[in-house]
């Protein structure tokens, strides 16, 4: 296992009520995991502890086998490779730069990148799809542009998981789906344990293995998305009525407008 | 223009002005009787005038200005802000107030005044952080400036009242070094600040690609390996030691922390490991300039180096500050 809790929760200071409540989950190498849930159910949260951010009130955390607050920063940096939900750089960079500080946990203090790091960025740029913008501005790129650029950098880092904070937010259907089929191959193909939040159920449903319905801090579902997408599961975490609609077998979710709910 | 001849010709141009500065002053000295009394076989008074004199001010005015400029990058990364400096966050203003202190009380003595002012500098920063995080848990880089520009006027002002109410004699040379000079520089002088100076320069160099994190933002440096708050501590206290030392040594001179890393940013780009030392050989090279200026555009009297700093600096600061407000 990657990543493991058991039983863990979490309460901010000085905020009533917990924010991850009695989560118990595993995720092995390999397998694409979404966590969803409604704005503030603690989705984000679950995710720094997962990532040793946050150290739990309760219950344990564990990253391959080990308390994720007793890693190192820069050791759990080869294993995880983190997108997180905003990033602006303060300065101008280059793509390349930008590819090349997912060597930076592996690097020493001084020196310069010897060829294995230049190889691994390398390799990263094409696999993401992005070696042919290597020489531009970051400030230049498209909001899809960007996404790949960091999931390429989080590739450099030769981690073994790879955590996505909604990699999708603010993009168009086209760069959207780039990003998430990416995603998926590279957790296929590189045998990574993958994790993605996002508030996107449909997307999810489409593209991960297990999805993590989160509600008010706890996990209120488990399992294969065709399992967990259940009506009465989603119109209580949702507080909205849908309808379902199978698509590939897996189920979509349709929110209903106000006329619809009557009708029904 | 390849990396190694970027260095070769910026360290060219740091060389030919040290040379140029060591020649100039009330006795003009040709650059072939430079080079000779720093060999020790020329002319009796001119080996004395250079060794004693000039090289010893020269050496100071290029590690200082080379110190500031280092600083100002390395605080540049770690608030997100363009526009940081030590003058500008009130750093130099509470090493100031600090020194001013340790001389009036008459406490420490040479090597004592620079702890003096780092304790300013220290208390000054924080003072400075906690005024910018009072609005939530998250620090707004906009706000820290102005608490740095805050703090430093109060630091100033305090400064301003001791010296009102100091001895006549002793205001005049303190207000000369308040707006900074290299006036007193000497070999002990430059072996205080070099005692200083060495190792925190050298821990910066050794936290260039944590710095470059850190300018992505703490998170994003966090996942990316870097244990944040211990180099956040590190660096402002390394920040502080340099600012302090020098400072101490050569008053408040502002601005070089600022336009200096500016430069370097816009010929070699923003990564610190050829940020950091780029900055520290152009703004070397910039003090020294500055200095050799301000010992002669008036002669026989002499132009505070702060002035002459200030006087090209704010400009460059109106043009950055209308760059990065769009």
């Amino acid at each position: 296992m990657i990543f493991e809790t058991r039983g863990v929760s979490y309460r901010y200071p000085s905020v009533v009520g917990e924010a991850v409540r009695d989560v118990t989950l595993s995720i092995a190498a390999g397998e694409l995991v979404g966590i969803v849930g409604p704005n503030g159910s603690g989705k984000t949260t679950l995710l720094r502890l997962l990532l040793g951010v946050l150290r739990p009130l309760a219950g344990e955390v564990l990253v391959a086998g080990r308390s994720a607050a007793s890693w190192k920063r820069r050791e759990l940096a080869r294993l995880v490779g983190v997108v997180s939900q905003r990033e602006e750089p303060a300065f101008p960079l280059r793509v390349r730069e930008a590819v090349l500080f997912g060597r930076y946990p592996h690097l020493g203090p001084l020196g310069a990148p010897r060829g294995h790091d230049l190889a691994a960025v390398e390799q990263a740029l094409e696999r993401c799809d992005v070696g042919h913008i290597r020489d531009r501005w970051i400030a230049t790129l498209s909001g899809g542009e960007w996404q790949r650029v960091r999931i390429a950098r989080a590739l450099a880092q030769a981690p073994k998981a790879l955590v996505l904070d909604e990699p999708t937010a603010n993009l168009d259907i086209r760069h959207e789906m780039e990003v998430l089929e990416l995603v998926a191959e590279l957790v296929r193909d590189q045998g990574l344990a993958g994790v993605l939040v996002t508030h996107h159920v449909n997307l999810a449903a489409r593209f991960v293995d297990r999805i993590v319905v989160m509600v008010e801090g706890a996990a209120r579902a488990v399992g294969r998305p065709e399992e967990v997408l259940q009506g009465g599961v989603l119109e209580e975490v949702f507080r909205w009525p849908v309808a379902l609609s199978p698509w590939q077998g897996v189920p979509q979710v349709i929110p209903l407008r106000r006329w619809e709910q009557r009708e029904t | 223009m390849g990396p190694l001849s970027r260095w070769l010709v910026l360290g060219a141009t740091a060389a030919v002005v040290a040379l140029a500065a060591l020649a100039v002053g009330p006795a003009e000295l040709s650059l072939v009787e430079v080079w000779r009394a720093l060999l020790g076989t020329g002319d009796v008074t001119a080996v004395a005038i250079i060794r004693d004199l000039r090289l010893p001010r020269v050496l100071l005015a290029f590690l200082i200005g080379g110190s500031l400029s280092v600083t100002g990058a390395t605080l540049q990364a770690l608030v997100r802000n363009p526009l940081a400096d030590p003058y500008l966050l009130g750093l130099s203003g509470g090493a100031g107030l600090g020194a001013v202190a340790a001389i009036v009380l008459h406490v420490g003595g040479a090597w004592g005044v620079p702890a003096a002012a780092l304790v300013g500098a220290l208390l000054a920063i924080a003072l400075v952080y906690r005024i910018a995080v009072v609005t939530g848990s998250v620090l707004d880089a906009r706000v820290l400036l102005l608490g740095g520009v805050v703090v430093g006027s109060f630091a100033a002002a305090v400064m301003g009242a001791i010296m009102a109410v100091s001895p006549a004699p002793e205001v005049h040379s303190a207000v000369l070094w308040w707006l900074g000079s290299f006036d007193r520089a000497s070999w002990q002088s430059l072996g205080i600040f070099g005692a200083y100076a060495v190792i925190p320069l050298g821990v910066l160099y050794s936290m260039a690609r944590p710095l470059d994190l850190l300018a992505l933002g703490e998170e994003s440096a966090r996942f990316l390996g870097a244990d944040v708050e211990r180099l956040k501590r590190v660096l402002y206290f390394v920040a502080s030691v340099l600012t302090a030392a020098a400072v101490s040594i050569s008053g408040i001179i502002g601005f070089v922390g600022l336009v200096i890393p500016h430069a370097i940013r816009i010929l070699w780009g923003h990564t610190h490991q050829a940020l950091l030392p780029g900055a520290f050989l152009l703004g070397g090279a910039l003090m020294v300039l500055a200095d050799a200026v301000a010992r002669t555009a008036f002669a026989p009297l002499e132009l505070p180096v702060g002035v002459v700093t200030a006087l090209i600096g704010v400009p460059v600061f109106i043009v950055l500050v209308r760059r990065w407000a769009r």
